[in-house]
Formats: C-alpha cells, sequence, structure tokens
C-alpha cells in the first residue's frame, strides 16, 4: 500500500507530468478555457493512460524485453497505444454509448498525446523497476496529475478572461505566463522526498 | 540476422493490430442509419447554427431522429431541401428562400448624432447609452456588430450603416437575432421594394431625425394598385404576398424612404439643396 501512495503522491505532485515534466502541454493550453470541456478532456487522459500503461507494459515485457528489444520501445508503444484508443472506441459506442458520447471527440484527440506515451515510457524505466500493478498505478495518478493540472489552469484561464489584461498580452500570451508561473509553484514540490 | 528479428516484431506487431481493430469494428458494428449520412452530404455543410442545432451533422441527426422539418435550414436552396425530403419520404414543406434586409437608410450623414460615442466598438454597448448615438431611436447604430455576427461574409458597414450583400446572404438569420435594434428583417428572395426605414415617430418628429425617415404620409398607400401597402403607426409596411414590385410607391415616396433594395445596393443621400434666398 504504501508504494502505491508513494506513487500517487510522486506523479501527481513531485513529477506532475505537465508543470514539471512538460508533457501534454498541446491539451493543457488548447481545452483548458471552460472548465467543463478540461474535465472532458481529463477524464479521457485518465482513461487512457491506465489502460495503455498496462498494455504498454505487458507488450515490453512479454515481447520487447524477451528479444533485448528495449530501443523499439518508442514506436511500438505508439503502435500499441494507438491501436488501443482505436479499440476501446469501438467497444464504447457499441457497449457503453453514454461513456462514449461523454468522453467524445478527446477519446481520438489523445490517441498520439505525449503524456500518454510519455507514462508509458517512464513506467518501463529500468531504474524504477514497477510491477506491472505498480505500472497501471502509475499511469493512473499521472493521469490524476494532468486532471488536477488542466482544472487548476482553467479556472485561472476562466478569471483571465474578465481580466483587463494589455492589448498585446490578450489571448494566448498571458495563458503561457500564467502557466509558467503555475509550473514555477510546482517548482516546490521537487525538493519532497517520500520513503 | 539481427534486423530481421525488430523489423518481424514491429510488422507482427502492426498486422495483429491491424486484423485486430478490423475484427473488431466488424464485431462492434453500431449500424447508423443510412439517411443521416446522405442528409449530411446533403446539407450546405457551413455549420452555421440558424436551424438551432449545434451544426449540420446534428441538424442531420435531427431531421431523421426526431422528424424536424428540413426547412428549418434556411441556407439550403429549394432543390437540396426536396432533395433531403426525397431522402427522408416525406412531402417537402413550404420552403421560401429568405435573405436578410436591412430596413434603415440612417447613414451618419442622412441621421445626425445625439452625442460622440467613444466606448466599446459595439452596437449592444452604444445602445445602452440612450438607445445609441444616432438622432434616430429606432436606426442603425453602426458599429457593425451584424458585421461580426455573419458567418458568410456578406455585411459591410458603409458610413454608419450596415448593407447586405444579396448575393452573399445565405438567410441564416444570425444577423436578425443579433442587431439590438431589430432593424435587420428577413424577407423573401425575389422582394424589390422594400420601406427602408423602422421609425414609427409622428412625420414632423422622423423627418427631423432622419433624412430619409418614413413620415407616414399614405401617399404610397393610396397609389398601390394591389393594396399591399398599409402604414401602421406612422411607418408605411409592404405584404410581400401581395406586392407585385412595380415600383409606384417609390415615385410618389417624398422621403426617398421607399427602393428597389434588391437592386439598389447603397443608401440614397439627398443632395444639400441650394438655399432660398
Amino acid at each position: 500500500m504504501k508504494e502505491l501512495f508513494v506513487i500517487l503522491i510522486g506523479a501527481m505532485f513531485i513529477e506532475n507530468f505537465v508543470l514539471s515534466k512538460f508533457l501534454g502541454i498541446c491539451p493543457f493550453l488548447g481545452v483548458s478555457q471552460k472548465t467543463s470541456t478540461a474535465l472532458g478532456m481529463s477524464g479521457a487522459v485518465v482513461f487512457v493512460m491506465t489502460l495503455s500503461s498496462a498494455a504498454t507494459y505487458l507488450v515490453n515485457d512479454l515481447l520487447l524485453k524477451p528479444n533485448d528489444l528495449e530501443y523499439l520501445q518508442t514506436i511500438a508503444f505508439i503502435l500499441v497505444i494507438a491501436a488501443l484508443v482505436q479499440f476501446v472506441e469501438i467497444v464504447l459506442k457499441k457497449l457503453v454509448p453514454p461513456l462514449y458520447k461523454a468522453l467524445g471527440i478527446y477519446l481520438p484527440l489523445i490517441t498520439t498525446n505525449c503524456a500518454v506515451l510519455g507514462s508509458a515510457l517512464i513506467n518501463v524505466d529500468p531504474e524504477r523497476n514497477y510491477s506491472l500493478l505498480e505500472a497501471i498505478f502509475f499511469g493512473f495518478s499521472a493521469g490524476l496529475g494532468f486532471t488536477m493540472a488542466l482544472i487548476l489552469f482553467s479556472g485561472i484561464r476562466e478569471r483571465l478572461e474578465t481580466c483587463d489584461i494589455p492589448e498585446s498580452f490578450k489571448g494566448m500570451p498571458i495563458a503561457l505566463i500564467a502557466a509558467s508561473l503555475v509550473s514555477v509553484a510546482f517548482v516546490g514540490f521537487a525538493g519532497l522526498v517520500i520513503q | 540476422m539481427s534486423i530481421i528479428v525488430p523489423v518481424a516484431v514491429i510488422s507482427g506487431l502492426g498486422l495483429f493490430f491491424g486484423i485486430g481493430l478490423a475484427y473488431a469494428s466488424k464485431v462492434f458494428e453500431v449500424k447508423a442509419d443510412e439517411r443521416v449520412e446522405k442528409i449530411k452530404e446533403l446539407l450546405p455543410g457551413a455549420n452555421c447554427g440558424a436551424c438551432g442545432y449545434s451544426g449540420c451533422d446534428g441538424f442531420a441527426e435531427a431531421i431523421v431522429n426526431e422528424g424536424v422539418p428540413s426547412n428549418k435550414c434556411p441556407v439550403s436552396s429549394k432543390e437540396i431541401l426536396s432533395a433531403i425530403s426525397d431522402v427522408m419520404g416525406l412531402e417537402e414543406g413550404d420552403v421560401s428562400q429568405m435573405v436578410a434586409r436591412v430596413i434603415c437608410q440612417g447613414t451618419w450623414t442622412n441621421a445626425d448624432m445625439k452625442y460622440v460615442y467613444d466606448g466599446i466598438h459595439d452596437c449592444h454597448a452604444a445602445n445602452q447609452l440612450a438607445g445609441g448615438m444616432s438622432q434616430c431611436y429606432y436606426g442603425c447604430i453602426g458599429l457593425g456588430s451584424c458585421q461580426h455576427a455573419c458567418p458568410f461574409d456578406a455585411i459591410e458597414m458603409i458610413n454608419g450603416l450596415a448593407h447586405i450583400i444579396p448575393e452573399k446572404c445565405k438567410g441564416c438569420g444570425i444577423c436578425v437575432a443579433e442587431c439590438p435594434k431589430g432593424i435587420i428583417k428577413m424577407v423573401p428572395v425575389l422582394t424589390g421594394y422594400t420601406v427602408l426605414c423602422a421609425n414609427h415617430e409622428k412625420g414632423g418628429i422622423a423627418k427631423k431625425n432622419c433624412k430619409v425617415s418614413c413620415i407616414g404620409c399614405m401617399k404610397c398607400q393610396k397609389v398601390c394598385p394591389n393594396d399591399a401597402i398599409m402604414v401602421k403607426e406612422f411607418l408605411a409596411e409592404i405584404d410581400f404576398t401581395k406586392c407585385v414590385n412595380c415600383g409606384k410607391c417609390a415615385e410618389v415616396c417624398p422621403q426617398s424612404t421607399i427602393h428597389d433594395a434588391m437592386h439598389e445596393r447603397f443608401p440614397y443621400e439627398p443632395q444639400p439643396q441650394e438655399a432660398k434666398i
């Protein structure tokens, strides 16, 4: 249990994917204008990250490692994630239409998201030496960390909408500055060591 | 030899996923109503939202699943609408294409300013301040809110008056909803002569407010051979179902308020008369 808690805190705060690893910046800036769309996107990310962590871990363990093909991880994982997301989409459409509607456009959008690929690659890092369960939990926690960052930031951006911002900073520039400030705040977690 | 294993692994994975996905898409196939696809192709695809649905896709689904009449799409031509009705196997509704028309000629030269407006460049904002800066309370404010709202780029602002370019107007009605003064009206596409004024003030006041306002003199009502014109509350109104576009009303109008708006695009501006000595 303790190991899982360490992974949760680590993935959410200390190595938050968006704010300290700078993965998944594209959806972070793209869909953070409204909290409702941010929630939809985050839901899809948590879902896909958890599933892809399991699938890529198994592919790595059963196929790549025995053949000494670790250098193929990136390309193999892209393949696995893309196929998995497609498959999940087809299945959801048939079996769980409400969930399919809720995730909507975001599910296919994150097929090639670097945060998803990043979590798969970090999972199989030999230094971490995760078991399958730990790897899945890491993927899930990283998704939660992404959710937290996205919702925090969408709150800030909703406030920015009504602020009096200098003309040249309106829109994306002020969003980038705000993002960097949030990121600086998360540097504070970098020194946290949990054993 | 060493290159064969990685190539085999990756292509094997690819093949496996490819076959797996193809198989899954067969097993988990969701039967979509093919009529939705057909209607989607027929609709203009501009996603203007004038039908009240999220876009052409949403509208196509609503036609099939909820039985919404296809003529809610104001953009489609008559042929397209009847083609959609054919797909649905229904009688076509009463479809007539409409275009938007600004019923005002109150340019900044025709209607004087009450005050100098220096605020946000938006008609709604200006409308909050005593109904806009134009002398005429009913007329065009001229800050172009309709122009910004138009998805087809069919509105241009000239000298503080909105103009709808008839060739570009698709009749989606977005500008009608946008105008705070309500002076954009949907008219049948073949309508020519229109009363280009919305001022309900009595003649004297209306004339003071704007050089080309309707003063309710009844001349057009009397001259109309088809009884298509009625003056209500000091403002002439043309019943487009009766109007035959003869143009007699425009000839007698002392204020140059009635124009063939289909062919004359620019507002009439009376030339300054020489001072009488």
